[in-house]
């Protein structure tokens, strides 16, 4: 399988020639080193596509837009570099709209052009036309619409730049089809000028002081890591001061790796399915330190009972988070990488706190995750529990949003970085299959390993046709209760068990669906199976689908409801 | 509390929508808003009055304004020496017989009667809030048909006035 793009020749010094728009896109996509793109034609984009297709360009065609941006920002998250996506007006553009909110929830960087009328019918509901600046200008890092072919270049630049730099985010250029067939100057080397946009990379030394002496002064301290540390790289750091300060730590869903899941000091994801010993960490602490995380109402709880005796310090690159949700004592506006560092090197005095670590442990033995057993029925945990055993870890993990997605943060460890790929903030269904397609490009010789619900796979399983189409062999893991297993659950919980719509009994033959598009498909029903039909998958030189037929009514424990604080944590032991 | 706001931006389409936009899904109200490009014409100066309820929430104000990429600075100047204003043009009822009464009470206003009708007479005033406010109460028992105005714009003295203790600081 080949994913490099054919580099360019002259990348070093970068000619200033008289090009088309549509070449200005390709050639800046060579300047950007982009190595695939994931999208799919259409009129009002067809200029560009006829230029990537006598350049070579490494394109990859999805089944439907969402599929292709959900690919992009797989390959985003796995590789920390731009997912770059290319789709036409209207219909095109509108697909892409929640893989490109979801990028902003999650601070990915995306590079989204969007084919778009002609000029000179814009705004007179043209053929394919869509507003899809309006549309995208509160989900997008920022937009650009091409009026003028000379500024195309500056436009590109400037929008890789926004989407990788800082917080990342998704950034869409909107090109019109005229703009793509006009001819204008094309200079790449002009340096990216933008005035009001200046992420601040270093901490303010001040903060940083204060945050060492809290630390020294701390009794009960603890970590809270989000996504941050991924994006910033700095998870070894992460790891060197927390051995430094001997401070406990716990994770966002999307931070689950910026720790190790094993490492001694590590407690735990937090929030509402994190595990008990974490939620009462943060729910006990005199001072939490977050860490690239903008304590998101999954992780908070009830905000009125969320770490009520601590004092806050909060290190984030977007001043925006720091003071919006709890207000914060030590405001550090820093890459997490930039302030760890510096907190490493002043190497503090280490606080008082090894009674609260001990107290931590023993807590972390008595309340371990669980779930009981059934030698009748195989338990969804159970699946998650014995892929973590049979491939050591070494995987990549890639979910929707529910009840297997919470399995998937709990019984898989994760030891290395951006080994889960998840829809965190948007919790978008139907994200993880196409997320395991770009996970893959970007680490082709890494198993990926897709966890999907039997509903959320239903939403984007067209895919299939391009995973078969380029051999790509990502193990499907269908975790399949024939229902909305997390919706059911809170109907159980929450609405008197009336279960409105969430018991799906009608569904497809998954392993004939599967062979529908020529690729493996097996299932498993007992429990004696399991560990036998996990091997043979991971084993299996290709793409592959298992259904895996679980308890229908297993529940994700512990939790914490709605409205209540962090501390009060439902199903904590088995009964 | 009301805040006076300032940005400035740069003047290019669909900058207004962006800011308007993003207040509007982030819950903030806005009461007026003036916007006209600076002595550079490919910046423009933005004038905000927000209603929110605490300090806290108006450090987000301001901190999601930064956050826009075309948005080049921003303050909270309500605090500080300004000169705002703002203008408003009123169409009073008045007959023949109270032309002159209206007239004398415009007049320490220094507001100009702009227009007159058979039965109403346009004034335009400017100052701030509070003048326009007490013109229009002066106005009321004649009768306003209609009313327009822009909504204050500001900015900070040339001079700077010391002792401010209570002036907003952005974190970083």
């Amino acid at each position: 399988m080949s994913t490099k793009l054919r580099k360019n020749e002259n990348t070093a010094s970068s000619e200033k020639k008289m090009m088309t728009g549509s070449s200005m896109l390709v050639e800046a996509l060579k300047e950007e080193n982009v190595e695939v793109v994931f999208g799919y034609p259409g009129g009002a984009i067809l200029p560009a596509y006829d230029e990537m297709y006598k350049d070579g360009v490494n394109h990859i065609l999805a089944r439907h837009e969402q599929g292709a941006i959900h690919a992009a920002e797989g390959y985003a998250r796995v590789s920390g570099k731009p997912g770059v996506v290319i789709v036409t007006s209207g219909p095109g553009a509108t697909n892409i709209i929640t893989g490109i909110a979801d990028a902003m929830m999650d601070s990915l960087p995306l590079v989204v052009f969007t084919g778009q009328v002609a000029t000179q019918v814009i705004g007179t509901d043209a053929f394919q036309e869509s507003d899809v600046m309006g549309i995208t200008m509160p989900i997008t890092k920022h937009n650009y619409q091409v009026r003028d072919i000379n500024e195309l270049p500056r436009i590109i630049k400037e929008a890789f730049h926004i989407a990788t730099t800082g917080r990342p985010g998704p950034v869409l250029i909107d090109l019109p089809k005229d703009v793509s067939l006009e001819t204008g100057l094309f200079d790449y080397s002009q340096e990216v000028n933008l005035p009001g946009y200046q992420p601040t990379i270093m901490p303010n030394k001040l903060q940083i002081r204060k945050l060492v002496e809290a630390v020294s002064s701390a009794k009960k301290p603890v970590i809270l890591a989000g996504a941050g540390i991924l994006h910033a790289k700095g998870s070894a750091e992460l790891i060197e001061y927390a051995e430094q300060q001997q401070i406990p730590v716990v994770t966002t869903l999307l931070g689950l790796g910026a720790f190790p899941g094993e490492h001694e000091l590590f407690l735990g994801m937090a929030g509402m399915h994190g595990t008990y010993t974490a939620n009462n960490a943060i729910y006990q602490s005199d001072l939490l330190i977050s860490i690239g995380s903008r304590f998101d109402d999954r992780v908070t709880g009830n905000l009125k009972k969320f770490a009520p005796n601590a004092k806050v310090a909060h290190i984030d690159i977007d001043p925006a988070e720091i003071g919006k949700n709890i207000e914060t004592q030590i405001p550090i506006v820093a890459d997490a990488k930039e302030a760890l560092k510096e907190l490493i090197a002043q190497n503090g005095v280490r606080g008082q706190n090894s009674v609260w670590n001990e107290d931590l442990k023993q807590l972390k033995q008595e309340y371990p995750l669980w779930y009981k057993k059934d030698p009748s029925i195989i338990k969804p945990q159970q699946v998650i529990e014995c892929i973590y055993e049979k491939t050591n870890g070494e995987a990549i993990v890639t979910t929707d949003v529910g009840q297997h997605q919470m399995w998937a943060a709990q019984f898989f460890k994760y030891n290395k970085p951006n080994r889960l790929v998840t829809s965190g903030g948007l919790g978008t269904m139907g994200f993880g299959f196409p997320a395991a397609i770009g996970a893959q490009l970007a680490e082709p010789n890494t198993p990926v390993i897709s966890v999907l619900g039997d509903a959320g796979f239903q939403m984007t399983l067209q895919e299939l046709s391009l995973i078969q189409e380029m051999k790509l062999p990502v193990k499907i893991v269908v975790i399949n209760n024939a229902s909305l297993g997390m919706v059911r659950q809170w109907q159980q919980l929450f609405y008197d068990e009336r279960y409105s719509n969430s018991l799906v009994p009608v569904q497809p033959d998954f392993v004939k669906l599967a062979e529908a598009y020529d690729i493996k498909g097996m299932r498993v029903e007992n429990v004696a199976d399991l560990e036998k039909t996990v091997e043979e998958m991971l084993n299996y030189d290709g793409p592959v689908l298992v259904d895996f037929r679980v308890a229908p009514k297993e529940n994700v424990y512990p939790m914490v409801a709605p409205g209540a604080g962090l501390h009060e944590m439902i199903g904590v032991k088995p009964e | 509390m009301k805040r006076i706001i300032t940005a400035t931006v740069n003047n290019v389409s669909g900058v207004l929508n962006r800011v308007t936009g993003m207040l509007a899904r982030r819950d903030y109200n806005i009461e007026s808003i003036t916007v006209g490009h600076t002595e550079n014409p490919t910046i423009s100066r933005m004038t905000f009055v927000v209603v929110v309820d605490d300090i806290r929430s108006i450090e987000q104000v301001l901190k999601q304004l930064n956050k826009q990429i075309d948005v080049l600075k921003v303050a909270d100047i309500t605090d500080e020496a300004i000169v705002s204003r703002e203008l408003a043009l009123i169409k009073v009822f008045a007959n023949a017989q109270q032309r002159g009464e209206i007239a004398a009470v415009i007049n320490p206003f220094r507001a100009v009667i702009l227009d007159v009708g058979r039965e109403t007479m346009t004034v335009q005033v400017t100052g701030d809030q509070q003048k326009i406010e007490a013109l229009i109460d002066l106005l009321h028992p004649y009768g306003i048909k209609e009313l327009a105005r822009t909504g204050i714009t500001a900015f900070k003295r040339g001079h700077k006035l010391p002792n401010n203790e209570q002036r907003m600081t952005l974190i970083n």
